[in-house]
């Protein structure tokens, strides 16, 4: 137990030697040096600004990857479909034990990816005579009709490797319109109009990108390009740049728990599938430990018990003689 | 002051505020023998780095998220909102790490730790945001990963990182804000309580009591 005369050297004004100290001056010249350090490396290093990837270019770069994600998309069987909440009920999302946290929350954000995706941005563009009449025919048709033909072309479209030559003609009709559907969505990409459209979602203003991400990022072109400038989970990407730049380095300990077992066992292993709500959850804990280090037994002693103090203190220790 | 001004709020905080941060306190000409270490300058250090990315900040603000892709002035001024960035975070660091090697919660400093470490995590969350309305390649990958792990804890609900405009207003207007209060509340702390005496310092008779709070 610690005597009060101890206590008091910490908590009270400091009343032994003092040296001469000009906050201004010291502030003035801080600041001035980061200034200057800022300026030197916009100069020389410049900062990351990689062009945004569009659907125009998706769909101009990969256009089998974007007809076979659109087809993913209409037949519900996209990543972004069967997501969960907080965008739509297809499942129950990932848990955190037997806690399912996005799902108690339900479908804050909805996300319709058959009729987001394809239908809406179709429906508000002038089109061919062709995908009119498939427009047409999807939309009188009742959903168990439009869900066989979907799934039967999203099939035979991923046995073909997405390659429409590869599907035999004779199968064409077990399609319906959707093939001629997707036909038009991927001229709308092409065209320019998908990435308006995909935002605006019949509105002037428009400020949420979700639905444009999602499907973007259910394709293999976004990843793709993820890949290719080392932003993946696997590789730390949070806290990688695009280039040769400095990324948020400071979420280094996020990024680290994705690349050990169990968190990177895949989507097999109950850790592996709900990485993301454990690590959230471990870094929420660790966030609150150090903001409680004083609290913590243990921790709190390490710094008298490492003596890195005896280097800060270095000439007080040695004038003291302590 | 008479017995009914004492019971005005205002001379109240006035009486707290004078006793506890008298501007000697605030200003100081003078410091312990002991602060004599380059670890010290790292605070002032950050604090100077947040001065340059908000002076950087405003001035893209002002001028909206699409100039600095299509202006040479907007590319630099978003090369100095950058790297200010990357310094404050540098500087942030080592100022965390030497305070914490101080053990710079003692003497009733506890508050002043919570507010730096608070502050830190709030300053995350700003840097987080920044990268987030870049509106290009990075930006777009970043919301798209990210959206996964807001969502599995339920936070997606309220914090959508795939909506630029949300996340452009928290970046500019209500983060900042948190971040500036915190470091204003840090700074006053630091001047009110005074710089942690050494580890076993030993003055007049008392002596620190080192790492135990």
């Amino acid at each position: 137990m610690s005597s009060p005369r101890i206590e008091d050297l910490d908590s009270q004004p400091w009343a032994g030697r003092t040296r001469r100290y000009d906050i201004i001056k010291e502030g003035t010249i801080a600041l001035l040096v980061v200034t200057l350090l800022t300026i030197a490396a916009s100069m020389f290093f410049g900062s990351p600004d990689d062009k945004q990837l569009t659907f125009k270019s998706w769909a101009a770069v990969a256009p089998s990857d974007f007809y076979q994600t659109a087809a993913h998309e209409i037949a519900g069987t996209s990543e972004s479909a069967g997501y969960g909440a907080p965008y739509n009920s297809a499942s129950d999302g990932v848990n955190l034990g037997p806690l399912h946290l996005a799902k108690i929350f339900g479908v804050s954000r909805p996300v319709n990816s058959v009729n987001d995706f394809v239908i809406v941005p179709l429906s508000t563009q002038v089109n061919t005579p062709e995908v009119s009449a498939a427009l047409k025919t999807w939309n009188v048709s009742d959903s168990k009709m439009q869900q066989g033909w979907a799934s039967k072309y999203d099939d035979a479209l991923t046995k073909a490797n997405g390659d429409q030559a590869k599907i035999p003609a004779g199968a064409l009709a077990d399609f319906g319109p959707v093939p001629a559907m997707i036909s038009g969505l991927l001229t709308m990409a092409q065209s320019g109009s998908l990435d308006a459209v995909l935002l605006s979602q019949g509105n002037y203003f428009q400020f949420d990108n979700t639905k444009q991400t999602l499907f973007m990022g259910d394709g293999n072109y976004f990843n793709d390009q993820s890949t290719a400038s080392h932003l993946q989970g696997d590789t730390w990407g949070m806290m990688n740049e695009t280039g040769r730049y400095p990324g948020q380095a400071w979420l280094w300990l996020y990024s680290f728990w994705y690349q050990i077992p169990p968190f990177n066992n895949g989507d097999q292993h109950p850790f592996g599938a709900n990485a993301d709500a454990y690590i959230m959850v471990i870094m929420g804990l660790l966030s609150a430990g150090l903001v409680f280090i004083p609290f913590i037994p243990g921790i709190k002693n390490l710094p008298r018990r490492i003596p890195i103090h005896r280097l800060i203190w270095k000439q007080y220790y040695k004038q003291e003689n302590l | 002051m008479s017995s009914k001004e004492k019971e005005l709020w205002t001379a109240k905080l006035r009486g707290v505020w004078q006793r506890n941060l008298p501007v000697e306190k605030l200003l100081p000409d003078t410091q312990p023998a002991y602060v004599s270490s380059w670890i010290y300058t790292f605070g002032v250090l950050t604090l100077s780095s947040l001065f340059v990315i908000i002076a950087s900040g405003v001035v893209l603000a002002f001028e909206g998220p699409s100039w600095y892709h299509l202006s040479n002035v907007g590319h630099f001024v978003n090369s100095l909102h950058f790297w200010s960035v990357q310094l404050f975070f540098i500087f942030m660091v080592i100022h965390l790490w030497g305070k914490f090697w101080m053990a710079a919660w003692r003497g009733r400093r506890v508050a002043t730790w919570m507010t730096g470490g608070i502050a830190f995590v709030a300053s995350i969350a700003t840097a987080f945001t920044g990268y987030l309305v870049q509106t290009n390649f990075d930006s777009q990958w970043i919301s798209f990963e990210a959206k996964d792990g807001f969502n599995s804890v339920g936070v997606g609900a309220w914090f959508t990182v795939t909506n630029l405009g949300q996340m452009l207003l928290l970046h500019v207007a209500f983060l900042p804000l948190i971040l500036g209060v915190l470091t204003i509340l840090h700074v006053l702390l630091v001047r009110a309580k005074g710089v942690v005496p050494p580890i076993d310092a030993f003055d007049n008779g008392k002596k620190s009591k080192g790492a135990r709070t």
